[in-house]
């Protein structure tokens, strides 16, 4: 016990590895991330409703609109159609709260903790954006458990497809949350911020409802300027292949277009990624810039 | 050891300070401080609040950039080599900045990674830095259940973990009832005996900047004196000796003619203002004096901090309270 006592820094310091480094910057990124994870499994409340809400817009949504959608198109699916849609709505909730989390580490001091760190502040903003793309995308796994219950196939192609989709939207909006959190110090400010952003881009990306011809012309025009109409429609793009031929759901379906010409599945991701790694890259500036 | 002891007056000083200036638009914050911190040493900021302690402290620790001037901390600059100065250094802020639903142990895993610590050392330290502040017995517990006191000395813990060389204390009893003080006191105490570092704390607290190995008083962003809490209350003003003798009139006399001092009557009593009270107390038996009593009283750091600031540090604490219940009704 007394030899255990006596090394204080002077057998510790020589070992340290060295500060800066890019493999200490990774392990800061990691230790973030890790942290939002002991976080969420510790938080009970949070898991049950972030699971809750896809559910109400899958079953209780999707149950009222199927029953006044059908009568117009002859036998397709609604809940089917609305299934790639209510997965996004539910990340992107979850993202963006998960990254605002961050202005409550502010409020209550640990992200003084972070910042004061020998680690760039960059580190720890995406080390939070990885977090936040973590558990959304493992909300989405619970989602997508379901998808038997609206006629979307279970394929291997299908499932890893929609998680590679769910992952780069959950990273695109936990970023967009962190710029937001960036420039909101306070919770109160912040909160009906936030409401405000996410009500308009939830419903002008057609996660809900079938964009397209019928919709009207500002609509169809203001969706092709909202990030989430390309997750959307990536997801969309991938459970409508997967339904055979005949399937009439596919008729709902129309992808974004760019001067008439249709936005591929793939390119749909690219913009979404895209987009992400702009508002990442602000984020981090910002927080470099202001703490 | 012994190499290092003899090699230790080359080192750099802990904390080295020179004109800053920090100016915050119309307000000038810090006006101009020089400052040597010794390897080691214990040094205490003693100011009222807003006399720009925070702002030094937060200057030295890399969280603000002075407006002019220059600080270094063991060695490195704070505005070219803040990296390096944030590896070097242990900070405990006026408020908690611990992570409430983690515990003892999640929290000092998580600060080892982000100061980049070896992987095999970090459970042996957090086990030791806890057993140094009294918490080894709470490392799984989580930091909401803690008092006010623990918080503070878990984030002692923290800030030592990682080995600092410079230990920098923000107000550390600042919020905690008079015994959770005196605990933390006694920690403080403790790893200064088992660590190899150095103690930078602001306090506005009389009896806390008497525990320094040495202390500069701080008043409107200016350093108003600085030396050993002994040197500087020396420096305001003689020792106070109280004498009750039999016949005081014959004393004054006596004293004035055997020792070459001026007792003046004080009540039923004498008082004779000198240098070192303690050594002059067993002159006055030598002289033929019937003394009844004799006491000697010291001038305070407030005494000190009066002779500086022309106001006594405490007023405003006072005062601060009394507007606070006034906006309350």
């Amino acid at each position: 016990m007394t030899t255990q006592a006596v090394p204080s820094r002077i057998e510790f310091a020589p070992v340290a590895s060295p500060i800066g480094g890019l493999s200490h910057e990774l392990r800061a990124i990691g230790i973030v991330w890790q942290r939002d994870m002991t976080r969420m499994l510790g938080d009970k409340a949070r898991m049950i409703s972030t699971l809750l809400q896809p559910l109400l817009f899958l079953f209780v949504l999707g149950a009222g609109l199927s029953a006044a959608v059908s009568g117009s198109s002859h036998g397709a699916n609604f809940k089917t159609f609305l299934f790639p849609g209510v997965i996004v709505t539910g990340i992107l909730f979850t993202a963006v709260f998960s990254a605002i989390s961050i202005v409550w580490d502010r409020e209550f001091g640990f992200l003084r903790e972070m910042l004061v760190a020998p680690i760039s502040s960059s580190s720890i903003v995406i080390g939070k954006c990885l977090g936040g793309a973590t558990i959304a995308t493992v909300q989405s796994v619970m989602i997508l458990a379901l998808a038997g219950t609206v006629h979307v196939p279970y394929r291997l192609g299908l499932i890893f497809g929609l998680l590679g989709v769910v992952f780069v939207t959950s990273f695109t909006m936990t970023a967009f949350g962190l710029v937001l959190a960036a420039r909101v110090k306070s919770v109160q400010t912040l909160m009906p911020l936030v409401n405000m952003m996410l009500m308009p881009l939830m419903f002008l990306s057609g996660s809900l409802y079938p964009l397209g011809p019928q919709s009207p012309r500002w609509l169809d025009v203001v969706s092709r300027f909202n990030p989430l109409t390309y997750a959307v429609a990536s997801s969309r793009t991938l459970v409508i292949n997967s339904l055979a031929k005949s399937n009439p759901t596919r008729a709902l379906f129309y992808p974004p277009t760019w001067s008439g010409w249709a936005v591929p599945g793939w390119l749909d991701v690219i913009v979404v990624f895209g987009v992400g790694v702009a508002l990442l890259a602000g984020a981090c500036l910002m927080f470099a810039r202001t703490e | 050891m012994a190499l290092a002891k003899a090699s230790a007056p080359t080192i750099e000083p802990a904390v080295t300070v020179r004109g800053l200036v920090k100016r915050y638009g119309e307000i000038e914050a810090v006006r101009g401080i020089d400052l040597d911190v010794t390897p080691g040493e214990l040094f205490g900021f003693l100011g009222p609040n807003g006399a720009g302690k925070s702002t030094t402290i937060k200057i030295l620790c890399t969280l603000v950039t002075p407006t002019a001037g220059q600080a270094k901390v063991v060695g490195l600059d704070v505005i070219k080599q803040r990296t390096a100065v944030r590896r070097e250094i242990g900070l405990v802020f006026q408020e908690t900045t611990l992570d409430d639903y983690l515990t003892a142990d999640q929290n000092l895993r998580f600060h080892g990674a982000i100061y980049g610590m070896p992987r095999r050392t970090i459970a042996s330290r957090i086990e030791e830095v806890l057993e140094l502040v009294g918490l080894a017995d709470r490392r799984e517990s989580p930091v909401r259940t803690f008092s006010g006191g623990m918080k503070r000395r878990l984030e002692i813990a923290r800030g030592l973990l990682h080995s600092p060389r410079v230990l920098f204390l923000d107000e550390p009893t600042i919020g905690l009832d008079p015994e959770s003080r005196q605990v933390l006191w006694k920690y403080v105490d403790e790893l200064r005996r088992r660590e190899d570092i150095t103690v930078f704390l602001t306090t506005h607290y009389m009896d806390e900047a008497e525990r320094c190995d040495r202390i500069a008083i701080i008043n409107s962003g200016e350093i108003v004196a600085l030396g050993t809490p002994a040197s500087l209350k020396g420096a305001v003003g003689d020792d106070r000796v109280r004498i009750v003798t039999a016949d005081n009139d014959a004393s004054i006399l006596t004293i004035k003619k055997k020792l070459r001092v001026d007792a003046v009557p004080d009540g039923d009593a004498l008082l004779v203002a000198v240098p070192d009270g303690e050594s002059f107390v067993p002159k006055l038996f030598g002289i033929g004096l019937s003394v009844q009593s004799v006491s000697v009283s010291r001038p305070t750091l407030d005494d000190v901090f009066l002779a500086h600031a022309g106001r006594r540090i405490g007023d405003e604490e006072q005062a601060a309270p009394r507007r606070w219940m006034g906006m309350g009704r």
